[in-house]
């Protein structure tokens, strides 16, 4: 134990020594579809911030590579960070050949590796830091601020990814409220079908397997083959039921990918409404009906609110889960941040992946900690309630 | 009894029938046209025409086991190192990083292998291994340290070195979560093989989008149902393996 | 013999074991007893390294046992925990195996010591050997534990709340087993309990541990009869005392001459389940047989009730 290295710091340092002096700081390419020429970030950016941006990342690298107290640690990667956010946009805005509005922009390898391995540092500081669930959340919402105002100020502007989004800004929030409310929309109907039928197979034991395993099979079954196993009954319904169309059920479209997510939902929430039920210790139970309470009031007032933590553990996974698959929807017209993804791979046009991709990330990021650290104030606060 | 007798056997039965109908409509699709017939407008064609459905559901299957042979070897190493005293330091961020690396959606994944790898089965393999790892390393870790500690205790007082508790207690013990990990693995591996023929990759996917996109629902079908009984029967098998080994050792089974 | 010498255990800025000194005789069992937390546990563990001391030494036969690496030192040393410890994964005769193959041995002699563990333990080798740990009772887990600790004929066996997990009428043969092989074998056996019933019945000599120090170490009698401090006197626990010494002893020595009425007691019944069936019976006196079934004496409540006072 006589080493002064931090294990973690030499990995960290060889990847900053990779990525700052061997990879490619930024991409230049005539336009959005050809191969781009590499610039290292001497090349990348003015005369002074380049060797200015090298000394930042070289000093915090030596900060995470020695044993260094946690609050220098933390320091050093938010540091970096912001200057690497800063100076990406300074070197699209030095690297734009004047009067150009043709020429790409984008980050390159040695960019997204310097961000990983301060992300690295710093996800392994606030680790360590063992925050609050309300101070996780405050984290997340400070960094939204500083890149929302980054966004709202136009430094990133000659970057590529922002190109592509100001050439279809409407569409972007179109497709991205689409998006949320198709996740968001088939998880409420998730919630609302789901509980019910959680409740049910609690009481219930001869259901219990049964519907558990059904619903086991679904989620099995790929998302894409499920949309698609899902456009002819719909559009039999489309065309059969009278008012159905008008309703918007149809083949393919919105309706499919609704109906695939909800279904793919209905497990995690019935079976964690299963098991947070069964879990509700039994003295409570017994002490509940002992006082003389109806089997509703012990519903509510006992059994719901001690398993409330793990049915909402399902949601979480539900809502992370639904993010990502509703990208999927974008394959059978169901719209959403996957349009871009998909219309991106078609072009062979990569900054437009990213402007399906990163937003869906950052909604399922987001989400799983939010909501994670709503399950840790939840249980917690029952934990203090009544020590085990 | 008898009645038992029969809901015992039926789980097996119905296994079989959908394995002989899969490898059936794989070998010789045409037997069943006159049942997707009717889905196809104006003479499309009803069984998928550009590439033999059995090639694909093959290269569809070389893609998955493929990406999860290399998913586990390095999961399961990396679940071993962070549990060993050397390793112990990564272990608070390595299971950070795996919360954090389950909120990227598989598709974003795939889409973003393209720019480093081009099109093609590599980015497709590159997505699958990479989130193939996560639910492996995830139940790796679980099962190497809830390990029920009088018979680590047991292991040591025996005189085991550390590798020998490693391989004769330690790994046997963990197997059937690790099982588990690699059972989810495969069927998101499955899943994203499909989409990864939007990227140019010889899978079933194939199948489905050339029916999305010429509006044939006899292709999309027939793509989906594939699809959907490979992961069925995959995901049945690989649980009754779990199961089986999970009982050997007297443990609940999930 | 085992000498452990000036032992200690630290930990930051707790003291575990603090300074502990104790010998223990060849072919003898030693009980160490004390309260959760006493350190008792954490004793036994340095003698097979599990757990390395902060200062002392620990000699086997006369070799610092830091002598061989940890884990040679441990495949010499017999260790049964309680709640067993079996590996779930492996076969009884594969369990009972583990040390013999760490240890080398040829594929027969590891199965004549099996079976012959199995044999003396009651465990048909043709029936429990190919079964797994969670098909056997808890009687018979436990059994196998033990007989996993003996298998590669240790000459020091270390015990760790053996029985604990048992319920009475089984943790009573099981202890009988022991004694019965510790005999036959003549394995040094040390013994962490917290149950002093347990210790004055196993026990050739009975170490009393209290806040990592050792408070008392004498023969079972000397404890019950003049315990070192107040500790002591509670664990022995004031009211149960009699009865306690009384279980030292067979009826074999507490034999006076003449007859009397009533249904015999076997010679190598326990004093103090004789008093308890003299009391039941409501007689003042019971015939005595030995082994052979041939008439001793007799036995009476007059007697053992002297017998039970304190020695002096």
């Amino acid at each position: 134990m006589t080493t002064r290295f931090d294990k973690l710091g030499v990995v960290i340092a060889a990847i900053v020594a990779y990525a700052a002096f061997a990879a490619p700081f930024a991409t230049l390419r005539a336009n959005r579809i050809v191969p781009g020429e590499a610039r290292s970030i001497l090349e990348a950016l003015p005369p002074t911030l380049g060797p200015l941006l090298l000394a930042v990342v070289v000093v915090a690298a030596v900060v995470a590579l020695l044993k260094t107290p946690l609050i220098l640690r933390l320091a050093a990667s938010v540091v970096a960070l912001a200057a690497l956010a800063l100076l990406i946009g300074v070197a699209g805005g030095f690297l734009t050949p004047e009067g150009n509005s043709f020429a790409r922009i984008s980050p390159a390898s040695g960019f997204w590796l310097l961000i990983f391995a301060f992300t690295l540092l710093l996800a392994d500081g606030l680790t360590r830091l063992n925050l609050s669930p309300s101070a996780r959340i405050a984290v997340l919402v400070v960094t939204a601020a500083a890149i929302g105002m980054l966004l709202v100020s136009g430094s990133w502007n000659s970057l590529s990814i922002l190109k592509e989004y100001a050439n279809r800004a409407d569409s972007f929030w179109a497709e991205g409220s689409k998006h949320v409310t198709l996740a968001l929309g088939s998880l409420a109907a998730a919630v609302i079908a789901g509980l019910p039928l959680g409740i049910l197979c609690h009481r219930v034991e001869k259901l219990r397997a049964g519907v558990l395993n059904v619903l086991n099979i679904i989620q099995t079954i790929p998302s894409i083959a499920l949309f698609g196993l899902l456009i002819a009954p719909l559009g039999w319904v489309a065309t059969h039921v009278p008012g159905a169309a008008s309703l918007g059920v149809r083949g393919i479209g919105t309706a499919p990918a609704f109906v695939a997510l909800f279904l793919y939902s209905l497990l995690p929430v019935v079976a964690n409404t299963v098991v947070g039920l069964a879990g509700v210790p039994r003295a409570a139970n017994d002490a509940a009906r002992g006082m003389g309470m109806t089997e509703r009031q012990r519903l509510f007032s006992v059994e719901f609110p001690l398993a409330f933590p793990v049915i909402l553990t399902g949601i979480r996974i539900v809502l992370v889960q639904n993010i990502g698959l509703a990208t999927i929807a974008a394959l059978i017209g169901g719209g959403g941040f996957g349009v871009f993804v998909f219309q991106g791979v078609g072009q062979t046009a990569m900054d437009l992946v990213l402007l399906g991709a990163v937003p869906t990330v950052a909604l399922a990021f987001a989400a799983a900690i939010i909501l994670d650290a709503v399950i840790e104030m939840t249980s917690t606060r029952r934990r203090e309630a009544q020590p085990a | 009894m008898k009645e038992a007798g029969v809901k015992a056997w039926l789980p097996s039965l119905l296994r079989l029938a959908l394995v002989v109908l899969l490898i059936a409509f794989v070998t010789n699709p045409g037997w069943f046209e006159p049942l997707l017939k009717p889905l196809t407008e104006s003479n499309a064609p009803a069984i998928y025409n550009q590439g033999s459905l059995l090639t694909l559901t093959l290269l569809h299957l070389r893609t998955v086991l493929i990406a999860t042979v290399a998913a586990t070897i390095v999961a399961v190493a990396l679940a071993i190192l962070v549990t060993r005293p050397a390793g112990v330091e990564f272990l608070p961020l390595s299971r950070s990083l795996v919360n954090i690396g389950q909120t990227f959606p598989p598709v974003a994944v795939l889409a973003l292998a393209v720019p480093a790898v081009g099109f093609g089965e590599k980015p497709t393999l590159i997505a699958l291994f990479l989130y193939g790892l996560l639910p492996i390393f995830e139940n790796a870790l679980t099962g190497l340290t809830t390990l029920p500690a009088n018979v680590v205790e047991a292991a040591r007082g025996a005189g085991m070195t550390g590798w020998q508790r490693l391989v004769k207690v330690e790994l046997p013990l963990s197997a059937p979560i690790i099982l588990g990990g690699i059972r989810l693995s495969v069927v998101i591996s499955l899943a994203t093989a499909t989409i990864g023929s939007t990227v140019a990759a010889r899978t079933l996917g194939e199948v489905i989008i050339a029916g999305l996109l010429s509006n044939n629902l006899a292709f999309v079908l027939q793509g989906g149902l594939i699809v959907a009984a490979l992961a069925v029967l995959i995901y049945d098998g690989l649980s009754t393996i779990e199961r089986y080994t999970a009982r050997r050792m007297g443990q609940e089974t999930a | 013999m085992i000498e452990i010498e000036g032992i200690s255990k630290r930990y930051d800025a707790t003291t575990v074991v603090d300074d502990v000194s104790m010998v223990i005789e060849p072919r003898t069992i030693a009980v160490i007893v004390g309260t959760s937390g006493s350190g008792k546990t954490t004793l036994l563990r340095m003698i097979n390294r599990l757990v390395e001391p902060t200062a002392g030494v620990i000699r086997l036969d006369g070799a610092d046992n830091r002598s061989l690496p940890g884990y040679e030192l441990r495949r010499s040393i017999g260790y049964a925990i309680q709640g067993h410890g079996l590996f779930p994964h492996r076969t009884v005769a594969q369990n009972i195996a583990t040390v013999p193959v760490l240890l080398g041995w040829d594929a027969a002699r590891i199965k004549r010591r099996v079976d012959e563990l199995m044999t003396l333990y009651q465990l048909d080798p043709q029936a429990f050997g190919p079964r797994y740990p969670h098909e056997l009772s808890g009687g018979q887990q436990q059994r196998v534990g033990v007989a996993r600790a003996l298998a590669a004929e240790p000459n020091v066996l270390l015990m760790d709340e053996p029985f604990g997990a048992l319920d009475p009428i089984i943790r009573n043969k099981a202890q009988e087993d022991l004694l019965a092989i510790q005999k036959r074998f003549g394995t040094t056996i040390i013994l962490v309990t917290h149950d002093m019933e347990e210790a004055v019945h196993m026990g050739d000599k009975i170490a009393v541990m209290d806040a990592g120090k050792l408070v008392q170490y004498a023969r079972p009698a000397e404890i019950l009869a003049k315990p070192a401090s107040a500790f002591v006197e509670t664990l022995v626990g004031a009211s149960e005392k009699p009865f306690r010494l009384l279980s030292l002893g067979r009826v074999r020595d507490a034999v006076e001459t003449g007859a009397a009425e009533g249904e015999a007691i076997p010679a190598d019944t326990s004093q103090r389940d004789a008093l308890a069936e003299l009391l039941w019976s409501g007689r003042p006196a019971l015939p005595v047989t030995g082994a052979d079934g041939k008439p001793l004496g007799r036995v009476t409540v007059d007697g053992l009730v002297k017998r039970a006072a304190r020695p002096t």
